[in-house]
């Protein structure tokens, strides 16, 4: 017989690394399972990594804690307690910074007087604004992994949603609150999506890996904002690379008197969380998003456009991040300034893969981030612990999180039974 | 013949299932033993327990009359016992020398490798057992078969007495696989002892020296070629009687469905892969593709169904041309395709069986409305199609990547065939499959002709081919060298046609 070629095809397909990484990413415990065992299988990693991280935060503030040294140098019961006052004293000011503290709370609602409350309820409000970006942007990331794109262009992406809601923001003049205000928000998510459209349309047409361009596109934006913040968009008279504050009828409105600055912002996030939920778990178009990043090959043959779906699930995680600028810069900042965002559209990534690409996960991963980073203030002051402990607990959270081998072996538990399926429903020939 | 290796009493319980029940086999010295079984009996746990893959619950391996255990593969190799896995486990990018000696590394000076001794080695154990490779290709650029070579050398080199070989042929072209068996014959000449995992009856009947047949874990019979036949065997297997021969009424052909003419297509690589080919279908009758893998067939496949683009030619479907139309478009006009490679094309394995089954209708009523899908709906549908299709899962919201490869295939059946189809494509439909699945999608495709349909049957397999069609074209080199009817087609003569040899020349 003559040698003909012979394509080589076996039978599971060959992943690489960034397919299985979307794979884990966008797991979900057994559609059949009754919701509440499929919410608890899927939380129960993240939580664990959560507590693991806290626990080795506890760990190396001991370590750094000179007090701890001094004592275990007196005895090895002086060091315990000094180890216990170090990590109690530190993750106190962390709880208080981040929800305020009970026993004000309590006495200022007594006393119904609203300064007090406004005082009292200050820190939680404010963990919720520093969490408000981190959601938009923590969707952008999951809402490209749902379709299979890694988007590490988030924060160029917020970078130009900054740039367009500021200047929506300064320049249209003369109009009331309730048409300025949408227009500028959406401004925001219009520059975030055109520059989430670029790698989109690269990927689709040229097949231009999005990683590279979206991490291009980054610093395109990063320099573009630096230019236009020290030439057009600059402030008349100001020496600072800061643009002109935007007008009142472009603020987020805020729900409380001073000094609380909690915003409209955070509903909306809510809102567009819930939305995102709704269009990729019960909308057609979602459907059409979820089956090109699930498997592009099927998704061609069920007649869906893959090039089509990839420019819209770029634009759409574009928007999303423009809205996390857009919503600092109209509800916290009121003015576009050169380092306005602390790597909001990178803590992103984390945020989607601890949210396991889901907005409700996301909404609550951005919580926890927003709940560490404005507590991390309080325990710098108080308990002299360096803002910097609340990168590391991150990163540890991360690492637990992506590396879930680590977090079953330390707790013992079992990998989920998925495996075995395939062995109970195997054979069919004989009842 | 003394036995060489005894399973006494084996079990293995994995959590809810019994996967092997107090299993025992025994392996003559230079015997050919098949283990033959349904996908799921057991019989690649067994394998695995042997190799050391797996521990035991229960039951003692004995080797040459003596007990060991066996805690890992390097023990069973220290055994002499070698297998070869359905997936091969070479690197790609090594040679095939550094294959061989990756794990087992021959070094000089201590510490660099001594590429050259185990070349010359590898080169004696290919003469002395026919089992042609060049010690420096590359492994990715060796054929399916070769690269098996590679694998059986590997164990070869580590001086196995026993090799397991695991589903062998379910990679290989029919050549490929008569390849492998005349190697197989030789390597026991030369006092090796084989055991061959297996559900294709065929091989099992022609190549094996002795049977055992496992089903959900047990033996359930033992016997040879000479005093059992195959519908025994198959019998066995599946616990009931199974008809391997298709039953079918001839075809009474109606209207012309399909009409391609002249067509032209390229491959990935811009080469002639469809090369101006020109034939109908019609209404009611089964037009069979025969052809090895790569004659063209995948990328005909592809072009029929909007998945590529043409160079040149016209398809017509009922009339209407479709040479440029988008899959949708295709699908829409009332075709249905059984994809060649279910799990890259066919489904989705991490979505729901019931996603699945509206995975080319989910934006249609009643599974959206507007643009929101009726999650309802969707689960009624899955839950009748489960039911009429025999579809066995847990449920229809159980990920499909956590079926069987049988009821993977039922799933992608179910979703085509339950649509008003009036042209049906299916590419290699039963491949990997049992028996049990086979004689199913078989049954389905005939029924499906008798309800008027027209078919398009792709299959490398040639006795699928002969089974169902009722027309017969081979494809060899991009063209369709001939096109005859079932009842004037013989096995040798289409396979003569299909190695290229014409009638007239040969």
């Amino acid at each position: 017989m003559s040698n003909q070629k012979q394509p080589a095809k076996p039978e599971t397909p060959k992943k690489d690394a960034g397919q299985i990484f979307l794979e884990e990413v966008t797991k979900e415990p057994p559609r059949h399972l009754p919701r509440w065992q499929r919410m608890l299988q899927a939380a129960v990693i993240p939580v664990l990594a959560i507590f693991t991280g806290m626990v080795m935060g506890g760990i190396i503030i001991i370590l750094t804690t000179p007090e701890v040294y001094i004592a275990f140098r007196e005895s090895f019961v002086q060091g315990l307690k000094a180890s216990w006052d170090a990590v109690a004293s530190a993750y106190g000011a962390l709880l208080v910074g981040a929800f305020g503290s009970p026993s004000e709370i309590i006495v200022a609602l007594r006393s119904g007087n609203p300064e007090l409350i406004y005082q009292a309820i200050y820190p939680f409000t404010e963990s919720l604004v520093a969490a408000t970006p981190y959601i938009f942007a923590g969707l952008s990331v999951a809402l490209g992994f749902r379709a299979g794109l890694f988007n590490i262009g988030a924060e160029g992406q917020l970078f130009m949603g900054a740039i367009f809601a500021a200047f929506v923001g300064y320049t249209l003049k003369g109009f009331p609150i309730y048409i300025h205000l949408p227009i500028a928000f959406l401004a925001g998510a219009v520059g975030g999506g055109l520059w989430g459209f670029i790698p989109g349309w690269l990927k689709a047409k040229t097949g231009a890996h999005e990683v590279i361009n979206t991490i291009m596109l980054n610093y395109i934006a990063f320099r573009l904002s630096d230019w236009l913040l020290t030439g057009p968009m600059k402030r008349p008279g100001s020496a600072n690379p800061v643009s002109p504050s935007i007008l009142e009828s472009a603020k987020l409105p805020e729900f409380f008197g001073d000094p609380v600055r909690l915003h409209l912002g955070f509903i909306i996030a809510l809102l567009v969380a819930w939305l995102v939920h709704w269009y990729l778990f019960k909308t057609r178009w979602g459907f059409n998003l979820r089956t090109v990043g699930a498997n592009p090959s099927a998704a061609r043959y069920a007649g869906i456009s893959v090039a089509a779906g990839i420019i819209i699930a770029m634009t759409l995680a574009g928007a999303l991040a423009g809205m996390a600028g857009g919503n600092e810069v109209l509800g916290v900042n009121f003015n576009m300034a050169m380092a306005f965002s602390s790597g909001y559209g990178f803590d992103a990534i984390a945020l989607a893969l601890l949210g396991n690409s889901t907005p409700l996960g996301v909404v609550l991963a951005s919580l926890l981030f927003g709940f560490l980073r404005n507590g991390a203030t309080r325990m710098q002051l108080v308990a002299g612990i360096p803002i910097d402990i609340i990168s590391i607990i991150q990163a540890f959270i991360l690492v637990f999180v992506a590396a879930p081998v680590i977090i079953r072996t330390i707790y013992r538990l079992r990998k989920p039974a998925v495996e075995e399926e395939a062995v109970l429903v195997g054979g069919w020939g004989g009842k | 013949m003394a036995p060489i290796l005894e399973l006494r009493s084996i079990t293995k319980r994995f959590p809810g299932v019994l996967a092997n029940d107090h299993i025992d086999l025994t392996l003559n010295q230079g015997e050919i033993h098949a283990l033959l079984g349904e996908n799921g009996a057991g019989k690649t746990t067994l394998m695995n327990i042997l190799y050391g893959l797996y521990q035991p619950d229960e039951g003692e391996i004995i080797v040459r009359g003596k007990p060991i255990t066996v805690h890992s593969p390097s023990d069973a190799i220290a055994a002499g016992i070698g297998m070869v896995h359905q997936h091969f486990m070479l690197v790609p990018v090594f040679t095939v020398t550094e294959n061989v000696m990756l794990g087992d590394e021959t070094t000089h000076y201590g510490g660099v490798l001594d590429r050259k001794t185990v070349a010359a080695k590898i080169r004696q154990i290919s003469e002395q057992y026919k089992l042609e490779v060049d010690p420096d290709s590359y492994v990715r650029d060796l054929p399916v078969g070769v690269q098996q070579r590679v694998e059986i050398i590997k164990l070869l080199y580590r001086q196995a007495d026993i090799l397991i070989l695991d589903e062998p042929t379910a990679v290989l072209t029919p050549q490929e696989a008569d390849e492998l068996f005349k190697i197989m014959h030789f390597l026991v000449e030369q006092s090796k002892s084989i055991i061959f995992i297996t559900h294709k009856l065929r091989e099992v009947m022609e190549f094996s020296d002795r049977i055992t047949v496992i089903r959900r874990g047990k033996v359930v019979g033992a016997s040879t070629p000479a005093e059992a036949d195959q519908s025994i065997l198959a019998e066995m297997m599946v616990g009931r009687a199974v008809d391997l021969e298709v039953d079918k009424e001839p075809a009474t052909p109606g209207e012309v469905v399909l009409t391609v003419e002249n067509l032209e297509v390229l491959d990935d690589r811009h080469q002639v892969a469809v090369d101006h080919i020109s034939f109908e279908v019609r209404a009611g009758e089964i037009l069979g593709i025969a052809g090895v893998q790569g004659n063209g067939q995948t990328e005909l496949v592809k072009a029929l169904t909007g998945l590529a683009s043409t160079q040149e030619g016209t398809i017509r479907l009922n009339g209407e041309d479709i040479t440029r139309a988008t899959p949708r478009q295709v699908t829409e006009l009332g075709s249905a395709h059984v994809p060649e490679d279910r799990q890259k094309d066919g489904l989705v394995l991490s979505f729901p069986v019931a996603d699945n089954l509206v995975l080319n209708t989910y934006y249609l009523p009643p599974f959206a409305k507007g643009v929101v899908l009726q999650q309802d709906d969707i689960l009624k549908h899955a839950n009748q199609l489960i039911e009429l299709f025999d579809i066995r899962t847990p449920g229809p919201m159980v990920n499909a990547g956590s079926l069987s490869g049988g009821n993977q295939q039922k799933v992608i059946v179910a979703r085509e065939f339950s649509r008003p189809i009036k042209f049906l494509v299916a590419s290699q439909p039963t491949r990997g499959l049992d028996v049990g699945s086979v004689e199913y999608i078989h049954r389905r495709i005939v029924q499906k002709r008798d309800e008027g349909c027209a078919v398009l049957l792709v299959s490398p397999e040639l006795d699928e081919v002969m089974q169902l069609s009722d027309r017969i074209a081979v494809m060899y080199r991009g063209k369709i060298i001939d096109i005859l009817p079932a009842e004037k087609a013989t096995k040798e003569g289409v396979g003569l046609l299909m190695a290229g040899v014409f009638p007239e020349t040969a």
